[in-house]
C-alpha cells in the first residue's frame, strides 16, 4: 500500500522534473558532487599504483625495517612511522589537557563579553600557516628550548633517563617537533571539546548543583563524564592533524631517518621525509617508497579520524557519553 | 507574624514550628520581578504543596529556597529565608551548605549519565570523601528509603539511565536522600510519570514526611489534596509577577478558600 | 548556621575548586602566549624587510661580502596569485555544486557517500594530496609545474567550500523554497534564483576560508611546484609561491634571505589571519550558545 503510493508519487515527481529541466539540474549537481568522490578515489588509486614497485620489493617489511638508504636502495619506514607517532603523541600529551581546560574555561567560566574574542584567538592558532610555525620554531623556539630546557634536562635527568639524554646542540628533534605540533592542534581539541561540553543538558549540571557540588565538582562529575566520548574524539582529530602535519615537522624535527632513544635527537616523520626527499628522488624505487609511505600515512590518519568522528558523533547525536 | 499582617489569606498556623521562614522574599530574573514579596512559614516535618497555573512562579519560588535560583543567568533574590532561624542568604553562607541541607528532585528525572545506579546514589557522599563500607551501607539505606532497593539490588552497577522513568525518579530521590537532608524540594516530581509510578512517589512522600520536611510543586490539585498537609496557592498578579495568594491547611484551602481566585482555581474555572 | 553540617572535606573541596578554576584560566593564558609571541615576532621581523623593492623585484643573486638587499619576492607573489587563483577557479564550482547537491538532495545513498568522502578529504594530510599530484602530473609530464600545485590545492579547498555551502544552504528556511515551488517555479530555478542568493555571503565565507587555507599551504607545493627564482607566468613550469619561498629562504645560510623569508611570512600571516578575522567578525559563529 505505502510503497505503491510512494512509487506513484515518485513517478509524478520524476515527471515534473523532466518537464522543468529539474532532471538536468539534478544530474549537473550530482556530477559535480561525484567529482568529490573521484578526487578521493584518485588519491587512493594513485598512491596505490604509484607505490607498486616498493610494495612488491618490500611488502610488509617496509613497516618494520629501519634502513632508509636511497643509494643502496634500502627502504624501511619504521623510523618515519616511529617519528610520526611519537611526535604526535607528545603533541597530544601537551595539547589535550590544555585544550580541555580552555574548553572548560570558555564554556562555563569565561565572562560572556570575553568569550568571543578569546575563543577567536584560540582558533586563530589553527589559521597560522604551518611554515610560519616552522620558522618561529627554528629562529625562536629552538634556541630558547636548547638554553632553558634541553641542556639543563640532559645534564641532570638525562644521565639517568635515556629519553632526555644529550647531545642537544643540534636543537632540532622529536620533543621540539612535538611541542610545536601541540600548539598547532590545540585549537582543534579546544573547539571540539567546547562544542560537546555545550551540549551537556543543564539537568545534568543541576543534578550535581542540588547536591551541594562546587563549580569544579559539577564539571568533574556531570559535564566531563557526559562529554567524555566527544572530548576523546576531539583529541583523536587533533592527533590526526598532528600525524599529517608536514612543514612544521619538516623544519624542526631534523629530518634524520633514525630511531634514537633520546627525544632531543633529530628524527623524521612520514610527512617530512616525503616532503624533503620526493622532489629530489632520482630512482624509481626511491619515489615509489615515498609514495608507499604516503599511502601508509593516509591509512594511519584515516583510522585516527574515523574513530574521532564516531566518538564526536555519538555525543552530539545521541547524547550518550558512556 | 509579619506574614499574616501582609496578607490575611496566608494562614500557616504559628503553633507548628517553622522549618523555613520566607521573610520579605522577592525573586527576580534580571530586573524582572518573577515572584512578588512573600512572607510565610513552612512547617517542619509536614508536606507543603505549591499549586497554581503554569508560569506563576512556582518553580522559581521553590528553587530560591535552596539557592538554586541564582544558578540561572540573571537569577537573584532579595529578602531572607530563615532555615531554623538562620538566613540562608546571609553573605557569609556558602550555598553549597544550603543545598546540602535542602535537597531537590526535579521535574524530569535526571540521573547522571555514564554513572551506575550505585554511583548515582553515592555521588553526593563522595564529594565529602567517604569510606567504601560506609558508602555501600549508605547506598542501600537511601535506596530502601526511596523504595527502590528491591528492584535494583541485583544490578547496582548498571547505568542509572537503564531504569524506567518512575524508577529513575526514585533513584533521584535516593540520591537526594543519601546525603541526609532535612528538607526536600520537589518540582512536579510525578508529572513525567505514569499513574502507577505517580502513586509510588506519593506514598513515598507520605512516608518521608515523618522525618523530613517536604515542599512539593504540583499542577495536579488532586495530588496536592492527597499528599499535602498545607497548601500554597500562587497566581500572577496585575503586574505580571507571581505571588502567593493564599496559604493554609490543605483541607481549608480545598474546602473553604478565602480568596475568590483560589476558589476559581480549585473548582477548575481557570488554569 | 552551617557549622554543624560542614562536610569533613569542605576546606579541601573549596580549595580544589579554586585551584582548578585558576588552572583553566592559566591554561587559556598559556595557550595564547605562543599566538602573541608568533604574531609579534613575525610582525617585528617582517615589517622590517618590507619595502618597495621587496614587493616589486624578484630574486637577485647574492655573493659573499655584499650588502645587497637580495631583491624581492614579486615572483612569489605572482606565483601564489596564479596558482591559488587557478585552483580557486576549479574548486569553487565543484565545491558549491557538491554543497548544493548535499543540501538540496539529502538523505539518499549518494549524498551519504559524498558526505563521507568530503569528511575523509578534509582530514587528508596535505602532503598525501601533493604526492598524488606529483605522481599524476609531475611524473607524467616529467616537469614540476604550478598547474600540479593548483590541482593539489583544489583537493584541499573543495571540502571546505562544500561543507560551508551545505551548512549555509540548510539555514535557508524551507518556507522560502516552498513559497517559490508553490508558485510553480521548478526546483532548479528556485535553487539558483532564491536559495543560492540568500546564502551568498555564507558561501563567500567558505570560499575565502578555503583561499586562506590554500594560500598558506607549503607541503603540497614543495613536491609539485618546486620553486623558481625567476618571475614566470607559465602555469605549466616550476613557479615560486610565498610559503614555498619562506621555507626555502629560511633554510638558506644568508641573513638577507632569512629576512626576506620573514617578509614573505608576514605577508602570508596578514592575508590568512586577515581573512579569518574578517570572516569570524562578520559571521560571529559563537556569539550564542
Ligand atoms: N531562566 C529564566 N529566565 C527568565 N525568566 C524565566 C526563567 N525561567 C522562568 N522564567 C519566567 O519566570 C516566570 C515563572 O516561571 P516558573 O517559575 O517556571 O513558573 P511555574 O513553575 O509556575 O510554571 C515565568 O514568567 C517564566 O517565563
Ligand atoms: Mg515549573
Amino acid at each position: 500500500m505505502r510503497t505503491e503510493i510512494s512509487a506513484d508519487s515518485r513517478r509524478i515527481r520524476l515527471g515534473r522534473q523532466l518537464q522543468h529541466g529539474d532532471l538536468i539540474f539534478w544530474i549537473v549537481a550530482l556530477l559535480f558532487a561525484v567529482l568529490v568522490v573521484v578526487l578521493l578515489g584518485a588519491i587512493i588509486a594513485v598512491t596505490w599504483s604509484g607505490s607498486a614497485d616498493a610494495r612488491h620489493a618490500f611488502g610488509w617489511h617496509f613497516l618494520t625495517t629501519t634502513a632508509w638508504n636511497p643509494v643502496s636502495g634500502q627502504f624501511g619506514a619504521l623510523p618515519a612511522i616511529y617519528g610520526t607517532i611519537v611526535s604526535s603523541i607528545i603533541a597530544l600529551l601537551f595539547a589535550a589537557p590544555l585544550g580541555v581546560m580552555i574548553a572548560i574555561f570558555l564554556n562555563s567560566l569565561c565572562p560572556a563579553k570575553l568569550r568571543m574574542p578569546i575563543g577567536m584567538m584560540v582558533e586563530l592558532l589553527a589559521a597560522i600557516p604551518s611554515v610560519v610555525y616552522g620558522m618561529w620554531g627554528i629562529f625562536v623556539f629552538i634556541p630558547f628550548f636548547r638554553s632553558y630546557i634541553s641542556t639543563p634536562l640532559s645534564k641532570t635527568v638525562g644521565s639517568a633517563l635515556p629519553l632526555f639524554s644529550g647531545p642537544v646542540n643540534v636543537g632540532r628533534g622529536l620533543l621540539v617537533a612535538g611541542i610545536i605540533l601541540a600548539i598547532m592542534i590545540l585549537p582543534t581539541i579546544a573547539a571540539i571539546s567546547r562544542d560537546v561540553l555545550a551540549v551537556v543538558p543543564n539537568s545534568q549540571r543541576e543534578a550535581m548543583l542540588a547536591l551541594g557540588a562546587t563549580r569544579w565538582e559539577v564539571i568533574r562529575h556531570a559535564e566531563l563524564p557526559y562529554a567524555r566520548a566527544g572530548i576523546v574524539g576531539g583529541m583523536m582529530l587533533g592527533l590526526g592533524r598532528a600525524l599529517g602535519e608536514t612543514m612544521a615537522a619538516t623544519m624542526v624535527i631534523g629530518n634524520t631517518p633514525k630511531i634514537h632513544a633520546s627525544l632531543f635527537q633529530p628524527a623524521t616523520t612520514a610527512a617530512s621525509l616525503i616532503a624533503s626527499q620526493l622532489p629530489n628522488a632520482n630512482t624509481d624505487l626511491h619515489s615509489s617508497a615515498l609514495i608507499y609511505l604516503a599511502l601508509v600515512l593516509f591509512l594511519i590518519t584515516l583510522v585516527a579520524n574515523s574513530i574521532a568522528r564516531a566518538l564526536v558523533w555519538r555525543v552530539s547525536r545521541t547524547g550518550s557519553g558512556a | 507574624m509579619t506574614a499574616t499582617a501582609a496578607n490575611p489569606n496566608i494562614q500557616m498556623p504559628p503553633a507548628i514550628d517553622a522549618h523555613l521562614v520566607l521573610d520579605g522574599l522577592t525573586i527576580y530574573y534580571g530586573s524582572r520581578e518573577a515572584v512578588a514579596r512573600t512572607d510565610l512559614a513552612i512547617p517542619r516535618a509536614r508536606v507543603t504543596a505549591i499549586i497554581g497555573p503554569s508560569g506563576c512562579g512556582k518553580s522559581t519560588l521553590l528553587r530560591s529556597l535552596n539557592r538554586m535560583h541564582e544558578t540561572v543567568p540573571g537569577g537573584r533574590a532579595e529578602g531572607r529565608v530563615l532555615l531554623d532561624g538562620a538566613n540562608i542568604y546571609d553573605p557569609s553562607v556558602d550555598p553549597i551548605h544550603v543545598r546540602r541541607r535542602i535537597g531537590m528532585v526535579f521535574q524530569q528525572p535526571n540521573p547522571l549519565r555514564a554513572r551506575t545506579i550505585a554511583e548515582n546514589v553515592s555521588i553526593g557522599l563522595e564529594l565529602d570523601g567517604i569510606g567504601r563500607r560506609e558508602k555501600e551501607a549508605a547506598v542501600e539505606r537511601a535506596l530502601k528509603r526511596a523504595a527502590l532497593w528491591d528492584e535494583v539490588a541485583d544490578r547496582l552497577d548498571r547505568p542509572g539511565t537503564a531504569l524506567s522513568g518512575g524508577q529513575q525518579q526514585r533513584l533521584c530521590l535516593a540520591r537526594a536522600l543519601a546525603v541526609e537532608p532535612e528538607l526536600i524540594l520537589m518540582d512536579e516530581p510525578a508529572s513525567a510519570l505514569d499513574p502507577i509510578a505517580t502513586l509510588r512517589i506519593e506514598e513515598l512522600i507520605r512516608e518521608l514526611m515523618t522525618e523530613i520536611t517536604i515542599v512539593i510543586v504540583t499542577h495536579n490539585m488532586q495530588q496536592a489534596a492527597r499528599v499535602s498537609d498545607y497548601t500554597m496557592f500562587m497566581n500572577l498578579n496585575e503586574r505580571g509577577s507571581g505571588g502567593v495568594v493564599e496559604a493554609g491547611p490543605t483541607q481549608m484551602i480545598f474546602t473553604a478558600p478565602k480568596s475568590k481566585q483560589t476558589e476559581d482555581y480549585i473548582t477548575g474555572r481557570f488554569g | 548556621m552551617a557549622q554543624a553540617i560542614v562536610g569533613r572535606r569542605y576546606r579541601r573541596r573549596v580549595l580544589v575548586n579554586r585551584l582548578m578554576l585558576v588552572l583553566t584560566v592559566l591554561a587559556t593564558v598559556i595557550s595564547l602566549v605562543p599566538l602573541v609571541l608568533i604574531l609579534v615576532y613575525v610582525a617585528e621581523q617582517g615589517i622590517g624587510s618590507l619595502s618597495i623593492d621587496f614587493l616589486t623585484h624578484t630574486f637577485r643573486p647574492i655573493s659573499f661580502g655584499t650588502t645587497s638587499t637580495g631583491g624581492g619576492v614579486l615572483h612569489a607573489i605572482v606565483g601564489t596569485v596564479i596558482i591559488t587563483g587557478f585552483a580557486l577557479l576549479l574548486a569553487v564550482p565543484i565545491g558549491i555544486m557538491a554543497g548544493v547537491y548535499l543540501s538540496e538532495y539529502p538523505g539518499n545513498a549518494a549524498s551519504t557517500a559524498i558526505r563521507f568522502c568530503v569528511d575523509v578529504l578534509s582530514a587528508m594530510p596535505s602532503i598525501v594530496v601533493g604526492v598524488t599530484a606529483y605522481v599524476l602530473i609531475v611524473q607524467r609530464v616529467k616537469s614540476f609545474s604550478g598547474f600540479a600545485g593548483s590541482v593539489a590545492l583544489v583537493v584541499l579547498m573543495v571540502p571546505i567550500i562544500t561543507r560551508t555551502t551545505e551548512e549555509i544552504l540548510r539555514l535557508v528556511p524551507q518556507t522560502s523554497r516552498e513559497a517559490a515551488i508553490a508558485l510553480g517555479a521548478p526546483k532548479w530555478r528556485t535553487t539558483l534564483t532564491i536559495v543560492l542568493p540568500m546564502a551568498l555571503s555564507g558561501i563567500a565565507t567558505g570560499v575565502l576560508l578555503a583561499f586562506a587555507r590554500a594560500a598558506g599551504e607549503t607541503a603540497p607545493l614543495l613536491v609539485t611546484v618546486l620553486g623558481n627564482n625567476n618571475l614566470t607566468y607559465d602555469l605549466f613550469g616550476p613557479m615560486q609561491a610565498l610559503p614555498l619561498l619562506a621555507y626555502r629562504y629560511t633554510e638558506q645560510p644568508y641573513t638577507v634571505l632569512n629576512q626576506q623569508a620573514w617578509g614573505a611570512a608576514f605577508l602570508l600571516v596578514v592575508i590568512v589571519l586577515g581573512i579569518n578575522i574578517l570572516v569570524r567578525i562578520v559571521t560571529r559563529p559563537r556569539s550564542h550558545r
